[in-house]
């Protein structure tokens, strides 16, 4: 595939423009009313300021919006995202502190890195392989077929911590969510790497028209030879991943494994990002923009704490801005709203 | 052989009637006790049964027939009508939702078998349907974590602030519960007698310390160093906020004074590291107030409507000893 600078700019960034309008708005209102949402410094060589905080809060957002585009792409869904990194982070702190839930203090001895992060991305990465086979073989929808898992998912991770939250010290594990690296925490680097993994995964091969096609028409894909099942098993499989690592920083982040509320409702900020970031149901998928869905997402939330508006009305707030950011991507409602202005300036002339 | 049938039967019967008696005498000496718990949803519930069960085995005169309803009402209501035909002396339950009593409750009233609510209330326009109601005061709680601050503030504060303007952040717990709801207005109601105190923000941490962490961070961002008190609706998001402050490169528990509710044992271990100040207590161990109660129904004595279960206020400079009492 060679390289086609006019066709990226009809393609993939016209596509992108509304969505930067939308991100931009909101930055925009930032720098007019909330004094110092810009001030980035560099504090003990890390850099500091309500920026980075919304890129390292969004973090899990991204990461599991990653996986929910190319999901999405094979006109799929996933649910149980939410699920996944609540078991993920159950059983990372589980790993470390076997006996925590039967009321042992002590740690006894410190479980290994590869292990407190390689045991659970393989238990959600199981997880990926379940829905995947639900939907591609089974022959489920993706709604119900990753519904069961959304419900099932989070008693699993409570069954393990036995509904308590388990609190862990564990230097080498704690620096994933809350480490910096280059200056910057963690969590954002981990955002970028799968970003390019992903880019070179469906850019520089195949696989992104092969998930493209699947998505678009399963059985014309099929005739061409392209495995479809396969296909979506591994999206699936992608995606669990990516809430489990999502999972892994969500729980070093605080120390501590919330098994009732992690990831809770995770998977509807996801699912939204990937929407405003205009990515087709089955078809057409931008991964570019489920991450500028995900950074308006989390610049409205950090936006809504820092200029402290009311709690009771956070909720409505964040849909309304959704609402707008929806509309104004959307060129049906483009065109009845310029066809009416037209029409009133043709009408005045 | 009949003889034989018969001198079996007779001893049989006689058997029976003395272990019946001694039964029933057995009974007389026991006040029997039907608890239905809501079920095992939180770590707090789970201590809760735990307090209920261990205290009920301490107690020689009490035997407790316990029924765990799985978060269900029809359960619920199918135990309570259980603890009737059993004809149990006292009823006992934390009803799951607050409507829909009023029948199964009435049935209890014409069997003469008094009904004890635990730490949450129903809803019915006829109270004499339930002898007392005994749990957490959540506004109270309020109240008590600003009066500790009112008392305290001076002794705990970073000698260069101000003790004429102090700016207070709050982390509210999820939006429209009562614990949120109350413990929020009874802080209010007491600042209102101590104008230094002012809240500057106030934001839903949904009772978790991730949410507690991201919120706070927030603030820091949007007031910074001006912050001199956290008043937190509960420990976690307390916990989750003294993270935020110290990634902030403050001294949580110093340069901002941290008061939180709830007495959890993460909230002890805060407090011994210097990270966290107070924390007022909302406990789960209702087992020896419950029981109290119960022997003084059957002493004939007349309860008071509301019981309000016994609870701390715990201040740093305590924690390491109250640390192994903790049960929750």
């Amino acid at each position: 595939m060679s390289f086609n600078p006019a066709c990226l700019k009809n393609e993939n960034l016209g596509k992108l423009v509304w969505p930067l309008v939308a991100l931009f708005a909101i930055v925009v209102f930032n720098v007019i009313f909330t004094p110092g949402f810009f001030n980035l410094e560099i504090k003990d060589g890390r850099l500091f300021g309500s920026l980075i905080d919304i890129l390292n809060r969004g973090a899990p957002v991204m990461l599991v919006s990653i996986g929910m585009t190319v999901v999405y792409a094979t006109g799929g869904i996933d649910l149980s995202v939410g699920a996944v990194i609540a078991i993920a982070g159950a059983v990372a702190a589980t790993i470390i502190r076997p006996d925590y839930v039967k009321g042992v203090i002590e740690y006894g001895e410190m479980a290994p890195l590869v292990t407190v992060i390689g045991v659970p991305l393989l238990l959600a990465l199981l997880a990926g392989l379940w829905n995947g086979a639900l939907v591609a073989y089974v022959g489920i929808q993706p709604i119900i077929a990753t519904l069961i898992l959304m419900v099932a998912g989070r008693g699993i991770a409570q069954l393990i911590t036995e509904g308590k939250i388990v609190v862990f010290i564990h230097e080498p594990f704690q620096f994933i969510g809350g480490g910096f690296l280059l200056g910057l925490p963690v969590p954002i680097v981990i955002v970028a790497v799968m970003l390019l993994v992903t880019y070179l995964l469906t850019r520089k091969t195949a696989l992104g028209l092969f998930i493209e096609a699947v998505g678009a028409n399963p059985k014309a894909s099929q005739y061409m030879g392209i495995r479809a099942q396969l296909i979506k098993i591994a999206t699936y499989m992608f995606c669990a991943l990516c809430a489990g690592i999502a999972g892994l920083i969500i729980c070093s982040d605080i120390k501590a494994a919330d098994a009732n509320n992690a990831g809770l409702f995770l998977e509807l900020d996801a699912i939204a990002a990937v929407i405003i970031g205009g990515t087709m149901w089955g078809g057409r998928f931008t991964v570019a923009g489920s991450m500028i869905g995900a950074l308006i997402i989390q610049t409205l939330t950090t936006t809504i704490l820092t200029r402290g508006i009311a709690p009771e009305v956070t909720l409505v707030f964040k849909a309304l801005v959704i609402i707008c950011v929806a509309l104004i991507q959307s060129e049906a409602f483009r065109k009845i709203l310029t066809g009416r202005l037209a029409k009133t300036e043709a009408g005045q002339s | 052989m009949k003889h034989v049938m018969k001198t079996a039967l007779k001893v049989f019967a006689l058997t029976v009637a003395a272990l019946l008696v001694a039964g029933a005498a057995m009974a007389k000496d026991k006040i029997v006790v039907g608890f239905s718990q809501i079920g095992a949803e939180s770590a707090w519930r789970v201590a809760n049964t735990e307090s209920i069960v261990s205290e009920a085995k301490k107690r020689p005169n009490i035997e407790l027939k316990f029924s765990d309803a799985q978060q269900k009402q029809e359960n619920q209501i199918k135990a309570l009508r259980n603890f009737i035909a059993q004809g149990v002396d006292v009823i006992a339950f934390s009803p799951v939702v607050e409507t829909g009593w009023t029948p199964v409750l009435k049935e209890a009233k014409k069997a003469g078998i008094p009904v004890i609510l635990s730490d949450r209330a129903v809803d019915t326009e006829d109270d004499t349907l339930w002898v007392t109601f005994m749990g957490s005061d959540f506004v109270e709680e309020g109240r008590r974590a600003a009066n500790w601050l009112a008392d305290n503030y001076d002794k705990v504060k970073r000698p260069d602030k101000s003790s004429d303007v102090i700016n207070v952040v709050e982390l509210q717990g999820t939006v429209g519960s009562a614990p949120a709801i109350d413990r929020k207005n009874g802080f209010e109601e007491v600042m209102k007698g101590h104008p230094a105190f002012k809240t500057i923000k106030s934001q839903s941490g949904d009772f978790t310390r991730s949410k507690g962490k991201e919120v706070m961070e927030a603030f820091l961002k949007a007031e910074g160093d001006k912050i001199d008190v956290l008043y937190a609706h509960n420990d976690d998001m307390a916990i989750g906020a003294i993270q935020a402050i110290e990634e902030f490169g403050l001294k949580p528990g110093k340069d901002i004074i941290i008061v939180s509710v709830d007495a959890v044992r993460g909230a002890f271990e805060a407090m011994i590291e210097g990270k966290l100040n107070c924390t007022v207590e909302c406990s789960p161990l209702l087992g020896p107030q419950l029981f109290d109660a119960v022997e003084d129904l059957a002493a004939g004595k007349t309860l008071p409507k509301r019981i309000v279960t016994k609870e701390g206020v715990f201040p740093a400079d305590v924690a390491a000893k109250e640390l192994p009492n903790r049960k929750y």
